[in-house]
């Protein structure tokens, strides 16, 4: 399979590996530009604007969740409706580390508890909240609180053989369950409102230009990373028993592979990169809440890797991005229109798009 | 009633029936496969044949008879045990993985570890691939090997599945209708290809094709209503009147 970009024709000057590490060094090299000539001086025509590196930072963050939900759908089979749970859960960890890191400089100038804790009338930390001051804990908790939902979670579900839409169903409950979870003020998580007002990371400001900009920066090579893994996982043996579990299951476990511990090793690695995402995610737009547990949310991501072409992984990161780019043109004039968009995109990708925008430049196979 | 070694070695049959809600799928069976031997089972529908595969390979327990393979009592082992004793069997619809090359079906049936972290850090070794490229040959698949499955023909389909079982170096290869919705040049390939296998395997063939079997040239067994009618050569069996009534004359 080769590109079909001029010239593809003609006598073959680069071979279709070539032409792959090109476009995605090519794609790489654009993510960093972004966020890297936001640094030039004002008034520079080169210049990138804060609003576009905010928005590419957003996007390269739904870029690892798409990967994280192709890993899982594209290759294993496995549609979960619920990974904005586990982007989430990334995000409330790192959350929980910056409002750690306000200290002092709350509303209420606690030194120890954050704002809500305080209007709730708590005199100490909750237990589950300790360690959160660690920067590194706080990074580990993001990996490790989505890898272990995702694990009981498909440890449950694969066990007793529950697949197709009843494991989704069960996925988009679990988000759902999360989300009203949240939403309690006792459970010590800011309740509806979430952790907000966040001031510094890692001992820069989070409003300087440099610390967005290498917050950016750190979400592109995190997603390059990402791709790395995926791709380098996805060619190895491993890989092709997920593809042979996604089209026959049955014919997997004849040959003496357990689906179960595939799925169970592939679900939790893609619980994790989402929470790597949302991680990533809190800090470059300031807040989180119950909000991004919504079923919605985890479908539109799920779309996003529709749109772009799942079981490729460039097409998830490329439809995560494309969607979104479409989504904030889109409602910055028609906001209603933006659901009718959506669920017309999909439609649309179902029917004519099988393969995704990926499709779109993949020569048919012989 | 048994040659030692078919007792020791072999697959051996004994007074096996199977019973469902009253109904004999099995009556009294008994059946030896020497190792090595090729044999063909024919009956009309409902005589048994599936239900015999599926005894032999753990699927279903018998109600009562003995079945054994190289001495171990295979009506207490489970499908995984009884595949890894040695017995590989061919279902009747070929399910191959379309979306991986024919080298990549092959290889994913490849005798190695099975747990996921052995999958990701397996590399194909020169044993392995030598193996890999045995087998293509054994099949006839050599030039399609960079293929994905998907473009296959039915009949090529069927010949990659048993080259899958073939990876496994199974003892005895049960293959239940090989040449249904095959082509006549498909069906000759493959009367051979098994031919080619069974000289270094046992292999049992469950067929209604008469002329596949006729191809095949090897002993016969007919059943009928859950047990043996006749056994012999196919010219023999062909003959006998009860067969004749019961399976060829309708």
């Amino acid at each position: 399979m080769s590109l079909s970009l001029p010239g593809a024709d003609a006598p073959a000057r680069f071979t279709a590996a070539e032409w792959r590490r090109a476009v995605l060094l090519a794609a790489l090299a654009a993510m960093l530009a972004v966020p890297l000539l936001n640094l030039l001086p004002e008034g520079s025509a080169l210049r990138t604007s804060d609003f576009l590196v905010g928005l590419a930072g957003k996007w390269t963050c739904y870029a690892i969740l798409a990967l994280a939900i192709d890993l899982a759908w594209g290759y294993a089979g496995l549609l979960s409706l619920g990974h904005g749970a586990f982007f989430a859960l990334g995000g409330y960890a790192m959350g929980m580390h910056l409002m750690r890191l306000i200290g002092p400089r709350g509303v209420y100038g606690h030194p120890v508890l954050p704002d809500f804790m305080v209007f709730l009338g708590w005199t100490e930390l909750p237990w589950y909240w300790w360690g959160f001051g660690s920067f590194p804990f706080a990074m580990l908790m993001a990996l490790l609180v989505p890898g272990l939902l995702a694990g009981i979670v498909g440890w449950l579900s694969f066990r007793s053989r529950i697949t197709g839409v009843y494991f989704s169903i069960l996925t988009q409950a679990m988000t759902y369950a999360l989300m009203l979870a949240f939403f309690r003020n006792d459970m010590g998580f800011g309740g509806n409102n979430g952790f907000t007002d966040f001031k510094e990371l890692l001992g820069m400001p989070l409003s300087a230009r440099g610390t967005r900009v290498a917050l950016c920066v750190a979400s592109v090579l995190a997603l390059a990373g990402s791709y790395w893994l995926c791709a380098r996982m996805t060619a190895t043996k491993f890989g092709r028993v997920l593809i042979a579990v996604r089209d026959a299951e049955s014919r997997v476990r004849f040959l003496g592979y357990s689906p179960t511990a595939v799925k169970l090793l592939v679900f939790v690695l893609s619980g994790m990169l989402a929470g790597l995402a949302g991680a990533l995610y809190v800090p470059q737009v300031g807040i989180i809440n119950p909000g991004e547990f919504a079923p919605g949310a985890s479908i539109e991501a799920v779309v996003w890797v529709a749109v772009g072409g799942r079981g490729t992984l460039f097409g998830a990161a490329l439809g995560a991005i494309s969607v979104n780019a479409v989504k904030t043109w889109l409602t910055s004039f028609a906001p209603d229109l933006w659901l009718f968009a959506l669920g017309g995109l999909f439609v649309a990708v179902t029917l004519f798009l099988p393969r995704g925008l990926v499709g779109l430049v993949r020569r048919a196979p012989q | 009633m048994s040659a030692p070694t078919a007792r020791d070695q072999g697959l051996y049959l004994d007074g096996v029936s199977v019973i469902f809600d009253g109904f004999r799928a099995l009556n009294n069976l008994s059946l030896i496969v020497a190792p090595g031997e090729m044999r063909a089972i024919i009956g009309p529908n409902g005589a048994g044949k599936t239900t015999m595969m599926d005894v032999i390979t753990g699927k279903t327990r018998p109600t009562a008879g003995t079945v054994r393979f190289r001495d171990r009592d295979l009506t207490r082992m489970d499908e995984a045990a009884i595949a890894n004793l040695g017995i590989g069997r061919k279902f009747q619809k070929p399910t191959v993985f379309d979306a991986l090359t024919v080298f990549e079906n092959l290889e994913l049936a490849l005798k190695a570890p099975r747990d996921p972290v052995s999958c990701l850090r397996w590399v194909l070794g020169g044993a392995g691939r030598e193996r890999i490229e045995a087998v293509l040959g054994e099949i006839g698949l050599e030039a399609r090997a960079g293929d994905r499955a998907r473009v296959l023909s039915h009949g090529q389909k069927q010949w990659l599945e048993i080259g899958m079982l073939l990876m496994q170096e199974p003892d005895l290869l049960l293959v239940d209708e090989p040449v249904a919705g095959m082509t006549d040049a498909e069906t000759a390939q493959t009367a051979a290809m098994l031919c080619r296998i069974a000289e270094t395997r046992a292999v049992v063939v469950v067929e209604h094709d008469l002329e596949f079997v006729r191809a095949l040239g090897r002993k016969v067994t007919v059943l009928h209503e859950g047990s043996v009618l006749a056994e012999g050569p196919i010219e023999q069996v062909q003959e006998d009147s009860r067969v004749i009534e019961v399976y060829l004359g309708r």
